[in-house]
């Protein structure tokens, strides 16, 4: 995807080294190049080579019915919503890579209090950000504290929590799959929230209009937007305006960029950190709290991998793994990307096994083109 | 404040880091207007003196006085809020961000209340603009990366960004140590602007070529101990650079001793 602009950059910069005789033409070079190194550029550009593809091979295949679309902005939700607190943590230098774990631990948290000890759904909701947000706090306190790097300590929180979650989820209740959270959740002021749909007016009328498919027996074919994709909107915008608008988001891209340089000016690095950590761990729950009310169930095993597609995400939004650089829209366009191109290869028929292999190459390439722009965004220097 | 008292003043300062002491009985008095030049050669202790003065360290021995009255800093941005600026040598700005987010990182101005609070762009840009214009660096655009400066333009940034946020004692640890002719004139020029603008400077250098043009009265370190401080009036190049080396490799010092005395004698001529 990236190789385009890839080239189309390097072509930029050649004709600018070409003219870059005075001190005027530098200075046009500077802008020229603060064009090129937008960090959400590749991910869009990518976006848009994907939906060519798809469009192109899978137009036939319902892929793009409204219920096609649905789903893959479902899959894209889902991932868009770590991404974002992952990409957030990312520029301000630190990794989480217990996000996964947290998602299946923080499921659990939710599924056997109002299961099997009668708790209202609400209150297992609420412990389970409690709960989440306090191991972000941890993790982050560690990492200030120790002086680590957060890939160590958070690995290590890759597997406690995991472990936590099977180990206590046996110990309590005998079984690694949690169900029945549908029951409990039926009537709960809280579990609509994460789970439910809205807009079922406007899918009834565009069916009646005939714009979407109806099912045999009347229904729309889709009966409104998965609160999961309403979650991934709604944190996007506000993950992007506190990023780019406030004094915190240059906190963060200050604390990532240099924390010392950070700190001699008096930004609070380390309660930046610290709270980032727990958003991503708040973002983990939000994403487990959708999906056990969506399925019903919570499985110790949910979440696997989710860590590393969130990074995945986050770089191929343009966020740089040393931090200081990045970009909540260019994270949520990479996770777009994952999630057409995971439901492409279904409805394409694809063998799913070539999905890895893709975001592999992917990763690669974004890395790759990343440390390119960082090069001119730096001035080479 | 009587005028006499000096803006920020040290007596007898030591430090110690386990055996090895750092600092031994420092003194030495700024006053607004001024600009200090500490200089020295590696090992000389200039970098724990600043970093004591700003508030990284904190002295063992000794004390600080800022506009007369005895001072201790827990940490830079106590020194920072008092009006002690440091601009330490290369990590002042962040290569990544804009020049506009670096001019106000920590101190962004905000406008908007409660969750609607946010960083003021428009103004800040505006305001990173002229004040670079001040300093003779046109910037067409302020939300380009500090990246894209030249080593001298961060140097001045970050001076531009201390003077602005109102600092009475300016600290520059080897602002001009990495930076070639051109720009580090470009560096001494506005150390001047800043003297002309009442702060008093204090201006960590190994370079005397830096030193003179700029400096009024000199602070001689060596080894953990200061050799005193002297006016301009009071010594020339080669005293300055012989009590810098420490009577050590004179014999190298001497030849370039002789070789300062000759241009000196063909400027005195030429003038």
């Amino acid at each position: 995807m990236s190789e385009a602009v890839t080239m189309g950059a390097e072509e930029t910069k050649m004709v600018d080294d070409g003219k870059a005789s005075t001190d005027e033409r530098i200075r046009k070079e500077a802008r020229l190049k603060s064009l090129f190194a937008r960090p959400e550029l590749g991910a869009i550009s990518g976006t848009i080579l994907v939906f060519v593809f798809f469009i192109i091979v899978a137009s036939d295949t319902g892929m793009f019915s409204a219920k096609g679309v649905i789903n893959w902005m479902e899959v894209s939700a889902q991932l868009g919503i770590i991404a974002i607190g992952a990409c957030l943590l990312m520029i301000a230098g630190e990794f989480d890579l217990s996000i996964g774990s947290m998602i299946g631990f923080a499921g659990m948290v939710i599924a056997i209090p109002t299961t099997h000890w009668g708790w209202p759904i609400w209150v297992s909701i609420l412990m389970a950000f409690a709960f989440a947000m306090l191991v972000g706090y941890i993790n982050g306190l560690i990492v200030i504290k120790t002086g680590l790097p957060s890939f160590i300590v958070t690995l290590a929180f890759l597997y406690i929590l995991r472990g936590l979650t099977i180990g206590l989820s046996r110990l309590l209740t005998n079984r690694t799959l949690v169900g029945g959270v549908k029951k409990t959740a039926a009537g709960d002021w809280l579990a609509p929230v994460f789970g439910g749909e809205i807009g079922k007016p406007i899918f009834v009328w565009l069916a009646s209009m005939e714009i979407i498919d109806t099912l045999p027996n009347g229904e729309p074919a889709v009966t409104g937007i998965p609160m999961v994709i309403v979650w991934w909107l709604i944190l996007a915008f506000l993950a992007s305006w506190l990023l780019l608008k406030t004094r915190f988001g240059n906190w963060i891209f200050a604390s990532g960029g240099d924390a010392l340089a950070a700190r001699n000016v008096g930004v609070p690095v380390n309660r930046v950190k610290i709270l980032l950590f727990m958003g991503t761990a708040a973002c983990a729950t939000i994403f487990a709290a959708c999906q056990v009310i969506d399925f019903g169930s919570a499985d110790s095993q949910r979440g696997l991998l989710k860590e590393f597609e969130a990074i995945i995400a986050a770089v191929i939004g343009g966020a740089l793994l040393t931090g200081g650089y990045g970009s909540v829209i260019g994270a949520c366009f990479g996770a777009l990307i994952f999630g057409v191109v995971q439901m492409g290869i279904f409805y394409t028929g694809v063998n799913t096994d070539w999905f890895r292999v893709f975001l592999g190459i992917m990763l690669l390439i974004a890395v790759i083109f990343n440390n390119y722009i960082r090069k001119i965004v730096t001035g080479g220097r | 404040m009587s005028p006499k008292t000096p803006m920020i003043e040290i007596e007898n300062v030591s430090k110690f880091f386990g055996s090895v002491i750092a600092l031994s009985k420092v003194s030495m008095a700024v006053h607004a207007g001024e600009v200090m030049c500490l200089l020295g050669d590696n090992g000389s202790g200039k970098s724990t003196l600043i970093k004591t003065l700003s508030g990284v360290h904190q002295p063992d021995e000794g004390t600080v006085k800022f506009e007369g009255r005895d001072v201790l800093f827990d940490s830079p941005r106590d020194a920072l809020d008092m009006g002690i600026a440091t601009v330490f040598q290369d990590l002042a700005m962040v290569p990544l961000m804009s020049i506009t987010r670096n001019f106000f990182m920590g101190r962004e101005p905000i406008k908007g209340s409660g969750p609607l609070q946010r960083f003021d762009m428009t103004m800040a840009n505006a305001t990173a603009k002229s004040e670079m214009k001040k300093i003779g660096i046109d910037v067409r655009d302020p939300s380009q990366a500090v990246g894209t400066l030249s080593g001298g333009e961060r140097q001045c940034v970050a001076i531009a960004r201390a003077v602005y946020f109102g600092a009475k004692v300016l600290i520059l640890d080897e602002p001009t140590s990495a930076l070639g002719v051109s720009q580090a004139s470009m560096v001494l020029k506005y150390i001047a602007q800043a003297r002309a603008r009442n702060l008093a400077v204090i201006f960590i250098t190994h370079n005397v070529h830096h030193a003179f043009p700029v400096g009024d009265r000199f602070t001689i370190l060596n080894r953990g101990q200061s050799y005193g401080t002297f006016s301009k009036n009071d010594v020339s190049r080669e005293d300055v650079l012989g009590m810098m080396a420490g009577g050590k490799e004179l014999q190298e010092l001497e030849k370039e001793l002789e070789e300062f005395s000759r241009t000196d004698a063909v400027n005195a001529v030429n003038a």
